[in-house]
């Protein structure tokens, strides 16, 4: 593992990686309470303790390279620069959502971000991810693929057929392994003959590593260095981001797998506290600095609350549309 | 009962069990999801050949909590979480179940056994007839099946009717508590390849047991509602719907008979056809997309067998074809609900829109 040196960060780079994460931690506390009052529906994954992951990722890539996600990634796209008027209006299930009410928050779309959505099969986007990698090569394309997935999903043959095929034809393509430790109620020792999924990674002749995924700055930097060896021609890379969630793996898991002390003890190693403290030690950052980030956010999710509210349902009579291109499209 | 994941609250989804009853519950009412687990405890307590393996059905309790409690009486070995590898487990359970053993694979939900459509597919319904009747496949997969919770477009199918495609397998719905509790002991009785259907609507399901019964087959079609003016043919999550639209529309004098098929592979035909030959009239109910569905099949064998019996067209009420959306009003046009049911009956009897 290894941690950016200290010297390289800015107050003004800080402050820009503390805001991106309070956006989405306000964003999924909000979406945590409008399930409660059913104004979002069907499954919804948070990724509370998540955020420094998606913030520490997106920074550190451009945008020419393609996003492939999973069904915890309202994070990814927010991160992404997925507006979040668009998001909280497709958790609505309205038209003016980013998947036009049809996703939901398993399913957020953005091609104009190349945000190739989230996926609800586990491990199903790693393959998608070779493939539009394939054409990046193929085109000469100057942008490389990063694809998200859990831990729970380096169980599935897509794992690993995904990682040769990558590996094989050299193809730029960046996995991204949210290790949170668990795959529902299921603990990744429980799960793997080898939990070492960066050594896995290895065997097929991958880059690989495992990273801080609580601390921004790791993220940001080790994905700035396999990115920038991918787009050298180096061929794909695993990087293994060692992170929690917070919340329960959707909106009724009575967690009954892990018991209150082990999320205490991640709570005071996550990602806000963690970039806090250190801006704060480093004497870059007050604690007004944090307050006004956090009203922001705020603001940003009540105005993004406020549009989804307001937005327009999508005609039954367009029930079928879209199943197939559209004449132009 | 602590929620399962998987699920919806209670306000989103009829479908969710009371948090405490306030009254004490009749000995004979019982919950769908608890039927399940009767069946499960009983299963292991026959039979010590019987087991479960699939994903969180141990320490999580199970998705939908049917397995829960399961784990501390049985212990591990005959409570098995498996990693998330739907291919391997249940080809797994094909080879346990070829070695002896006498598996229950529990896969999560029928959207994620596409990933195990090659072992159910291409070995374990074809290996008793490609080894000349040597290897017998004697394995039970419970799946979890259907839409109607906004969970959108990749956990909402209906696939059981591509199963029932396919000569080897046997296909049984249990849509009924009864059906609940007594189905998996038919199944695990069966040589072959049984999947048990069940639709996620329906755990939340409460009904009566009927007193005294232990037994139940998983060949026959049932009626579950009798009536003289047309055949309701229907299984698994729709026959509540189809019981729903046949009370509407006997408040309008029209008075169907409701045929759940509880078995979707093989076909009851004798059921069926003896249904139509009385009521001349059929609709048939189906959550699967309608092109190529089993309401196409069904239909087809009464045009069969039942042509000259017939007083109008069979129709379908089948969903939409396109993958569900999430967005609630979406959802619901494109499913079979009571309101396009009673439609649809009031269409095949000419009588047009309700009055
Ligand atoms: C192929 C498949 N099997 C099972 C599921 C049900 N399921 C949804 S999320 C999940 C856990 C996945 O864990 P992980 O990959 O670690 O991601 P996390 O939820 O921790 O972010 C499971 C089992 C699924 N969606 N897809
Ligand atoms: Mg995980």
């Amino acid at each position: 593992m290894s941690a950016a040196p200290e010297a390289l960060v800015t107050r003004e780079h800080g402050l820009a990686l503390l805001g991106e994460m309070l956006r989405i931690r306000a964003f999924e506390d909000r979406c945590y309470r409008l399930y409660g009052e059913l104004k979002i529906r069907g499954f919804l994954h948070l990724c509370n303790g998540e955020e420094a992951v998606a913030v520490g990722a997106m920074r550190a890539l451009g945008p020419d390279d393609a996003i492939v996600s999973t069904y915890r990634e309202h994070g990814h796209a927010l991160a992404r620069g997925v507006p979040m008027t668009a998001v909280m209006a497709e958790l609505y299930g309205k038209q003016s959502g980013c998947s036009r009410g049809r996703g939901g928050s398993m399913h957020l779309f953005d091609v104009a971000k190349r945000f190739y959505g989230g996926n609800a099969i586990v491990a199903g986007g790693l393959p998608v991810a070779v493939g539009l990698a394939l054409a990046q090569k193929l085109r000469s394309a100057t942008g490389l693929t990063a694809c998200f997935f859990g831990d729970g999903a380096v169980a599935e043959g897509e794992f690993h057929e995904s990682l040769n095929l990558a590996a094989l034809w050299r193809l730029p393509v960046l996995f991204l392994c949210e290790n949170n430790l668990y795959g529902m109620g299921t603990a990744l020792d429980r799960a793997e003959s080898e939990v070492d999924v960066a050594a896995k990674a290895r065997g097929y002749r991958l880059e690989a590593a495992a990273v801080d995924g609580m601390d921004v700055f790791a993220v940001e930097a080790a994905v700035a260095r396999a990115a920038a060896a991918i787009r050298a021609g180096a061929g794909p890379a695993l990087l293994e981001l060692r992170t929690y969630r917070f919340r329960a793996h959707s909106m009724f898991d009575p967690q009954l797998y892990r018991d209150k002390a082990e999320i205490d003890a991640w709570q005071k190693k996550g990602p806000l506290i963690t970039l806090t403290t250190r801006m704060k030690a480093a004497g870059l950052m007050t604690e007004d600095d944090y307050r006004r980030l956090d009203a922001a956010a705020a603001a940003e999710v009540d105005a993004a609350v406020a549009f989804a509210e307001a937005a327009p349902w999508e005609p039954i009579a367009d029930l079928e549309r879209f199943v197939y291109a559209e004449p132009g499209a | 009962m602590p929620n399962p994941v998987h699920e919806p609250p209670r306000a989103m989804n009829d479908a969710r069990p009371p948090a405490a009853a306030a009254t004490a519950p009749s000995p004979m009412r019982q919950s769908y999801r608890d039927a399940l687990r009767e069946a499960l405890r009983a299963a292991l307590h026959a039979d010590p050949r019987v087991f479960l393996m699939g994903e969180d059905v141990g320490r999580y309790g199970g998705s939908y909590a049917v397995s829960k409690g399961l784990l501390e009486e049985f212990g591990p070995e005959r409570i098995r979480d498996t990693p998330l590898a739907e291919s391997a487990f249940v080809g797994a359970g094909i080879g346990a179940a070829i070695g002896g053993l006498r598996p229950i694979v529990e896969i999560m939900t029928v959207n994620f056994s596409l990933l195990a459509l090659d072992q159910i597919m291409n070995n374990a319904a074809t290996y008793s007839h490609m080894s000349g009747g040597q290897i017998h496949v004697p394995l039970v997969i419970r799946l979890a099946t259907g839409a109607g919770r906004q969970l959108g477009a990749q956990h909402s199918h209906s696939l059981e009717g591509w199963y029932a495609h396919i000569p080897g397998l046997r296909i049984a719905v249990p849509a009924t508590i009864d059906d609940a509790r007594c189905m998996l002991a038919a199944a695990l009785a069966s040589p072959d390849p049984v999947l048990l259907f069940e639709h996620a609507a329906l755990y939340n399901l409460e009904g009566e047991r009927t007193p005294g019964l232990t037994a139940v087959d998983i060949d026959h079609a049932a009626v579950r509602r009798p009536g003289r003016d047309l055949s309701l043919i229907t299984y698994g999550g729709s026959l509540p719907k189809c019981l729903a639209a046949a009370e509407r529309l006997a408040e309008q004098g029209v008075d169907v008979e409701v045929i759940d098929l509880r078995s979707l592979r093989p076909l009851d035909d004798a059921a069926i056809m003896d249904s139509v030959r009385r009521t001349r009239r059929a609709l048939v109910v189906d959550e699967g997309w309608r092109s190529g569905s089993l309401a196409a099949e069904i239909t087809t064998r009464i045009v069969e067998q039942a042509f000259y019996d017939l007083d109008a067209p069979v129709a379908r009420v089948c969903t939409a074809e396109v993958p569900i959306p999430y967005a609630k009003h979406l959802e619901d046009a494109a499913l079979p609900s009571p309101e396009r049911i009673v439609a649809a009956v009031r269409g095949v009897l000419g009588r047009g829109e309700a009055g």
